[in-house]
């Protein structure tokens, strides 16, 4: 139990997808000009990474890892199918995606239209894949832990773009020279939230 | 039945040639179309894996393109996602390998970077902005374009790193041990991943103060 806690609290602020490892990047600059997308993306996002690294986990579990499809046959224990964890794994991930914007777009057409393109985007987030391969490196023992590393993932993602978001809304009345405006800046001001974040570093989980 | 000579362009006409061109400073995948930012930040903290993926994600980008150009006409509107998902994902599985046998510690290094190149925005959004709409010769000078402008600023950051948070290019000691003794010391803080962010905001504003139609108008 110590462990799934303390799993979750790492990925949300130690093992942060955006400041430590850059996931998502893309997605994260281009939708935080406001709170409100950023809210409804971020949410997705969570969503989205809690579902597919479990699913992925048993995955890589059942049948992709070495000596994994041994509940097939004896024989197959030597048999090593992790190269075909890409493909499998970005399948999974387009299949949520067009769930999650079916869901999305029966029971808030609002946020559906707001979001536009970047819900469909959601299936290249680095984010999502990397939350997947991060799982597969680093070996997690159950599926408990697969899935509390995939929602902490997601709300470290959540808070790091509501975070820019918030920031960026109160920016747009500061003087910024005009060739830092818009992108150059909001990657600074990610800089500076990275190394804030650093100061979680200490913690001794 | 009319019979038109169509004109063939010249292989290495001035319209291709600016298909290699604008991407390096006007249309930047990296600092202007902000994409491909994830890897670009994240290997960079030396300058030979920035190397290594820089030259992956160029025949990951000229394979897929040329590849999706063939195809272009006989994919279904519907699930033609998931058809670029396949091929770039087929790829970079080849790639991955390749790394693997020949500079394995590089690939450690790299870890799942080199699965990230998959959903490295770059490639998805040249193969849907370009190859679905273009022959296969513009649309391979287009993916080499676009992924040489994503490699400079790669290889740029990660010099700069490299250089101000170890002393090293290459691995080689660079700075005089002279300076050492002098006082001076390796900036830690650059190794650590966001001075890389800062790294990249400053590019921009030196490239936005020198390409004068890049600045934002708000």
């Amino acid at each position: 139990m110590q462990e799934i806690f303390n799993i979750f609290i790492k990925s949300i602020f130690i093992d942060n997808m955006v400041f430590a490892y850059f996931l998502g990047m893309c997605s994260y600059l281009a939708v935080s000009k406001t709170v409100k997308t950023s809210v409804g993306l971020g949410l997705a996002v969570v969503f989205v990474l809690g579902i597919t690294v479990p699913v992925d986990y048993l995955l890589n579990e059942l049948v992709l890892r070495e000596g994994a499809l041994v509940w097939l046959d004896k024989s197959f224990i030597d048999v090593d199918l992790s190269f075909l964890s890409f493909i499998l794994f970005i399948a999974i991930i387009a299949s949520m995606v067009q769930l999650v914007e079916m869901i999305v777009e029966k029971f808030s057409p609002a946020l559906y239209a707001s979001l536009g393109i970047f819900l469909p985007l959601i299936a290249v987030n680095c984010a999502i894949l990397g939350g997947s391969l991060f799982m597969q490196e680093r070996d997690y023992q159950s599926l408990a832990q697969a899935t509390s590393f995939g929602l902490g993932s997601g709300v470290g993602w959540f808070l790091a773009i509501v975070g820019i978001a918030a920031i960026r809304e109160k920016i747009r009345y500061s003087n910024v020279p005009p060739a830092l405006r818009g992108l150059g800046i909001t990657f600074i001001i990610t800089g500076l939230m990275g190394i804030a974040f650093m100061s979680f570093l200490g913690i001794k989980l | 039945m009319s019979a038109e000579i169509k004109e063939k362009e010249p292989l290495f006409s001035a319209k291709n040639m600016r298909l290699i061109k604008t991407p390096i400073n006007l249309t930047n995948p990296i600092t202007v179309q902000v994409l491909g930012i994830c890897s670009a930040l994240a290997v960079t903290a030396k300058l030979m894996p920035a190397i290594v993926l820089s030259i992956s994600v160029v025949v990951v980008m000229a394979a897929s393109n040329v590849i999706i150009s063939f195809l272009r006409d006989g994919i279904p509107p519907r699930i033609r996602i998931i058809v670029q998902l396949v091929v770039i994902a087929s790829l970079v599985i080849l790639v991955d390998q390749v790394l693997k046998a020949f500079v394995y510690d590089v690939s450690k290094q790299l870890s799942v970077f080199v699965g990230l190149i998959i959903t490295n925005c770059i490639i998805m959004g040249r193969l849907e902005a370009f190859a679905m709409s273009n022959k296969p010769w513009p649309s391979f000078l287009d993916g080499i374009g676009n992924a040489l402008g994503y490699g400079i600023i790669l290889i740029l950051i990660a010099f700069l790193r490299e250089l101000f948070g170890s002393g090293t290019v290459l691995d080689v000691q660079v700075i005089p041990q002279a300076f050492y003794e002098f006082g001076y010391e390796n900036n830690g803080l650059m190794i650590l991943p966001p001075m890389a962010l800062i790294t990249v905001g400053v590019i921009i504003w030196v490239q936005r103060y020198y390409t004068r139609e890049l600045i934002e108008k708000n």
